[in-house]
């Protein structure tokens, strides 16, 4: 019978599985690190872009639809160009990035936490509870996600009179996603919990007589975490592309705080006359972000699923 | 179904005043309440909405407030349209995605499989309208081979405008289709695949070999039989999704769909039409929930037969 | 006479990060043609490993690194791929143990026999039908024809195991390794299967590997055996001569530390080739325990009461009540267990044995009747004060080891959770205090306190299922198969532990389990279980001795003799 070793804290950590997996993982480790990178850059924007492309003191219109710093034309005080209003485009992407990072993670944490609280609470009570949540899930499970944001979205906004449609449109936008977003954690939880509640460990805590909430969040919560992990991490990712889409079809970000999206948009009205620039370099920066984002996501998942080893 | 109705109602009655909507702002009072008489507006709720069943049932939205025409009407006219840009889709998504994501599951370690999966990674996180904007960009703009926007090349068969049966409609169809396929495709062959990887590590896969089937009967016999039938639900689910992505796309490349029709509606908080649109929807994916649960009923023998 | 099969200096290897794992080391063995090989083991000592190595099947990173395996003249190892795969199939066939999972569910058996014969043999066609009709008449099942349609899951357990059969004979082959065929079966079944095996190696000749962790099946149907522990062969020989007169420590451990079922004696024989010296248990101080406080208020009379208790599962819910699928659980169960006794509930899997015992402990509800707990009726799930009082009395040890812990959490932590939820103790130093004395006296050390549960063993593991279950202080303890899951060597450990426990705490006992020979050591009464309803209660010497019900006989017929093997009992068919 060997001897049980003791290992410390860390030790425990580095020799896990998942961070071995994650150590040895090229793509996975340069994934995260675009994705620190880019969120970073994106979060600290105030600080590091040179202008501030919200405020409308800092625009000039006469510098507007400048080439980028290497063709010519361009100037090299705008090093990616400008967009139509004379915004500085490097400022524009890092404050957009922002805008469109903040918006798809406020968005997925109000879907993760609907939808796992919904989640568990309908896998551990089961019968008549489970029915109704589901059915919930189910019928909003019929409207296709996108169709649904939009719509949530489109009313929202004809909810609101008309001059505060701007201000609270990015609210809107993330209520809207979020919305959109909790039947897939609600079921990933809900089959998550139901096998945990079939194991011995729950049963044994329901005969020391622990009450079910306390259950529910000491012992099947921690134990479900994995799954909705690698649903969050997908979620991120399309959540930043929902807000992108949603700006671009003209309903989400206005242009007056533009996100890549938003920029987007701007950029395509324009895109035939040659101001390339405008749609190219957010375009790259919000597919190098999603992709990273989903990068990491197949790697989590793959590491975190015991069936692989 | 009933609870998307119930949510059309809403939307139709509440949102903005529809009176309003519909007559500008210049009408004077007496001119809105004879309105709203002749729409049945000050009717109690529950009568209403008995009546908007009733109305849905025979057909029959009502009139968008911007176009002043029946909605059914409408969506009716841009109907096929959309419909045609679907099922071109669904068939490239289907074919491709279920062909690449079995070959990746079998040939996991050739430098092809490996292509085609960080190919396949990209394309879920390309957002479908800057999928179009790349294409129209390259294949429009620069190259000029195809056309850029709209719908060319239709043939009037009646009551259904055709585009397929032209070499321009084909032309004018390859880019939105590509387009609205892609992301449908991409997730596909990683369901396939994945699936397919499961299947071979089943117990009765083993047992297959011990009893010296050769591989390519294992393949194609019982494994691939076994990745599909789990997998027609979700793909059913992606199928229905490719109606929602059209909205993008229809965009995009103005494609004159209910999509595009269903933006514009948004945008002008023209209700008729985005409860119109909602329903039609709703009907669609139950349709397509329902046949694939005939599907699974008629490949899954446990769900057929019960047991013994 | 030229061997079978001949296996020489063995050996196979695991690479994995954390270092390689030495499998299979030097094992040597021998196979004539007729003769059936048991390679008998527990888990982890290799012998499954050997299968898969013979038939080049191994599960990935494994690999055979050295030594030769002959069959029929040929050295297997020298065979390319498509070689070998002509081979299994035509030469060898392999049965494994779960039938469920061995065959593909969407595809009728019919067409699963047919291809694997056109694969083997030459025949195609309507040929190759007769064929797959015949093997499934040589295996027992009646009815072929429309047998031949139908899918895997309309046969139960037996049946699907006899269809693995024929597929594996379907090219005729001269060897069969049988992977634990009968683990997944019932008692009743096992029987037959194991009959039907021996039956057609006889009659074909065959050669048979059969694997199993069970003496019992070993005493049943092999001629030869082979003793493994930890990858390496231990001992051969007939089996007549290893199960009366083993040569080697580790076998005769294993030998004597299986229960016996024909007599009861006081402690469970360990197997002290491996754990490494007798274990003795401490004894508490009970006036000053912590554990002990409860003791003195030890209650007398009946302890369980239970009263025409019924249970029925809605299987498949339907809006009409014809096409619902109902299962009753529990019919009309009545019983009663005295303060301080041990009493044993037996039967087959879908006896009701377990529900019975989940209705106590108040993880379901009964349908109808009642259940006292020391005179408080518990039926209902009320939240009255004296229902909860009377439930804290009761705790549960459960069967599978690797569920019954939550993974994320320490051991501290699991079985300090009943102290800190009623606050039984004082400050949480106290709870430590307790925590580490309880460890202790399961036999684990208070340094397990801060490990986290994979980190032990299975039988380790049941240990702190048990320091959990005491430290609510229990007067009642419900063992659901505690020791089902575990290896033989570690059962006895256990079995043991429980046994002081029960006599130290004046503990009143409720011991389910399938297996007869645990159930006389272990308890004083016991009652025979089937399709939900008792057969019988009787005092457990009695029931040996005198059984009264046709049923309780019948059970015991299945009980693997070790001093009678030779005579296998004859093909069952159920009572009436």
């Amino acid at each position: 019978m060997a001897e049980p070793t003791t290992q410390s804290r860390w030790q425990r950590f580095l020799d896990n599985d998942v961070t071995w997996s994650f150590l040895h993982t090229p793509s996975a480790i340069v994934a995260a690190c675009v994705t620190v990178i880019a969120v970073s850059a994106a979060l600290a924007a105030p600080w590091i872009a040179p202008y501030d492309p919200f405020d409308p003191s800092q625009i000039s219109l006469w510098d507007g639809k400048l080439p980028p710093a290497w063709v010519e034309g361009g100037s090299s005080a705008y090093l990616l160009g400008t967009d139509n209003q004379g915004r500085d485009m490097l400022s524009t992407i890092l404050y957009g990035g922002r805008l469109s990072i903040v918006v798809g993670f406020v968005a997925v944490f109000l879907g993760m936490l609907l939808g796992v609280t919904l989640g568990v609470i309908s896998g551990y009570l089961g019968g008549k509870v489970d029915a109704i949540i589901m059915r919930f899930a189910d019928v909003q499970l019929t409207i296709p996600g996108i169709l649904l944001a939009i719509l949530i979205n489109g009313i929202g906004r004809a909810i609101l009179p008309i001059d505060m449609r701007d201000d609270f449109a990015i609210y809107v936008v993330i209520i809207a996603i979020g919305l959109t977003d909790w039947p897939q954690f609600a079921r990933v939880a809900r089959g998550a919990t139901m096998v945990e509640a079939q194991k011995e460990y729950v049963q044994s805590a329901r005969v020391i007589g622990l009450p079910g909430w306390l259950i529910m969040i000491r012992h099947i919560l921690p134990n479900t975490l994995r799954p909705i992990l690698v649903i969050a991490t997908i979620g991120l990712a399309l959540a930043v592309i929902a807000e992108a889409t949603l700006s671009f079809l003209g309903q989400g970000i206005p242009p007056t705080t533009p996100s890549l999206g938003t920029l987007i948009r701007v950029g395509n009205e324009y895109l035939f006359s040659g101001l390339w620039w405008i749609t190219l370099f957010p375009g790259i920066a919000l597919v190098v972000l999603v992709f990273a984002v989903n990068l990491l996501g197949d790697w989590m998942r793959d590491a975190l699923n015991p069936k692989l080893r | 179904m009933a609870a998307v109705s119930a949510i059309s109602f809403s939307l139709f009655n509440f949102v903005g005043d529809p009176v309003n909507n519909m007559v500008g702002q210049d009408a004077t009072r007496e001119q809105r309440v004879e309105i709203r008489q002749q729409l049945g507006l000050d009717d109690p709720v529950l009568t209403q909405y008995t009546r908007f069943i009733g109305n849905v049932l025979q057909g029959d939205f009502g009139l968008s407030y911007r176009i002043k025409r029946p909605v059914s009407t409408l969506i009716l006219e841009r109907l096929p349209a959309t419909l045609e840009l679907v099922f071109v889709s669904a068939l490239i998504a289907l074919v491709v995605g279920i062909g690449l994501g079995v070959y990746t599951g079998i040939k996991r370690d050739t430098w092809v499989s490996r292509i085609v999966m960080a190919v396949s990674l990209i394309g879920v996180s390309l957002p479908t309208f800057i999928i179009g904007i790349a294409l129209i960009y390259l294949f429009a703009v620069h190259l000029r081979w195809l056309p850029s926007s709209g719908r060319s090349g239709t043939i009037d068969l009646g009551f259904w405008k055709t585009s397929l049966l032209s070499v321009d409609g084909w032309r004018a169809i390859v880019l939105p289709a590509i387009t609205l396929s892609l992301f449908q495709l991409t997730m596909i062959l990683r369901l396939v695949r994945a699936e397919m990887l499961e299947v071979m590590r089943a117990d009765y896969i083993k047992f297959a070999r011990a009893r010296g089937l050769a591989e390519r009967t294992i393949y194609f016999v019982h494994a691939l039989r076994n990745t599909l039938v789990p997998v027609i639900t979700v793909i059913g689910l992606n199928i229905g999704g490719l109606i929602a992505y059209s909205v993008i796309t229809e965009t995009v490349f103005q494609w004159p769909g209910t999509g595009l029709m269903f933006i514009q509606a948004v945008d002008f908080v023209d209700v008729p039409i985005m409860a119109a649109y909602l329903i039609f929807v709703a009907l669609l994916f139950v349709v397509i929930n329902l046949i694939v649960d005939i599907l699974y009923f008629v490949v899954d023998p446990r769900i057929r037969l019960g047991g013994s | 006479m030229t061997n079978l099969l001949t296996i020489n200096k063995l050996d196979v290897q695991f690479p994995t990060r954390h270092g390689t794992t030495y499998a299979v080391q030097d094992v040597n063995l021998e196979l004539q043609a007729g003769e059936v090989l048991g390679l008998v083991g527990e888990s982890g000592a290799g012998k499954s490993t050997i299968g898969n190595a013979i038939i080049n099947l191994l599960e990935p990173p494994g690999q055979v690194t050295g030594g030769e395996i002959l069959f029929q003249g040929r050295n297997l190892r020298d065979l390319s791929d498509e070689q070998m795969r002509d081979v299994r199939g035509k030469k060898i066939g392999m049965i494994f143990q779960d039938p469920q999972t061995s065959l593909n569910p969407l595809i009728t058996i019919g067409a699963q026999l047919v291809e694997t014969i056109i694969k083997a043999t030459d025949l195609t066609g309507s040929a190759a039908v007769d064929k797959a009709v015949d093997l499934l008449k040589s295996v027992g099942i009646t009815e072929t024809e429309t047998r031949l349609n139908a899918y895997p899951h309309q046969f139960s357990g037996g049946m699907r195991q006899r269809v693995v059969i024929a597929l594996a004979l379907a090219g005729d082959p001269d060897l069969i390794i049988a992977d634990e065929p009968t683990t997944a079966l019932d008692v009743s079944i096992q029987a037959q299967i194991l009959d039907l095996i021996k039956s057609l190696c006889r009659e074909r000749q065959l050669g048979v590997i059969i694997v199993t962790h069970d003496i019992g099946v070993i005493a049943n149907i092999a001629d030869r055996v082979a003793v493994m522990y930890n990858g390496a062969v231990v001992e051969t020989g007939e089996v007549r001569q290893i199960l009366t007169a083993p040569t080697h420590e580790y076998t005769q451990s294993l030998i004597a530390a299986v229960p016996r079922g024909d007599l009861k004696v006081d402690r469970f024989t360990s197997v002290d080739y491996i754990e490494g010296g007798a274990q003795t248990h401490r004894r508490i101080d009970l006036d000053s325990h912590w554990l002990g406080e409860t003791v003195q208020a030890n209650p007398l009379g009946e302890a369980i009461t239970i009263d025409g208790l019924n249970k029925t599962f809605v299987l498949k819910k339907a809006l009409f009540k014809k096409n619902r699928v109902t299962l009753q659980a529990v019919d009309n169960v009545s019983l009663s267990i005295q303060a301080g006794e041990s009493f044993g509930l037996v039967g087959e899997s879908g006896s009701g044995k377990s529900t019975v015992a989940r209705l106590v402990a108040g993880l379901h509800q009964g349908d109808d009747g009642h259940i006292k707990i020391f005179g408080q009726n518990v039926a209902r799930q009320e939240r009255s004060n004296d229902v909860t009082a009377a439930r804290r009395n009761l705790q549960m040890i459960f069967q599978d080891p690797y569920s019954s812990l939550n993974a994320r959490m320490r051991v501290l932590d699991i079985v300090a959770e009943p102290i800190r939820f009623y606050k039984t103790a004082d400050s949480e130093k106290k709870v430590r205090q307790i925590v580490c004395d309880i460890l202790d006296h399961v036999g684990l050390g208070s340094g397990a306190m801060l490990k986290y549960p994979h980190e032990f063993s299975g039988g380790q593991r049941q240990r702190i299922s048990i320091a959990r279950a005491l430290a609510s202080r229990p007067k009642i303890l419900i063992c659901d198969e505690p020791t089902s899951a575990l290896d033989v060597s570690v059962q006895a450990h256990i079995l043991n532990l429980l046994k002081d426990l029960q006599a130290e705490l004046g503990l009143t006992m409720l011991f389910i389990s399938h297996d007869l020979p645990v159930i006389r050591q272990m308890c004083d009464r016991v009652a025979v279980m089937r399709h939900g309803a008792i057969c019988e209660i009787a005092q457990t010497e009695t029931l040996f001795d005198t059984p009264q019900h046709a049923y309780s006989q019948h059970l015991l017929d299945l009980m693997p003799r070790m001093d009678l093997f030779g005579s296998a009992p004859a093909s069952l068919a159920g009572p009436p």
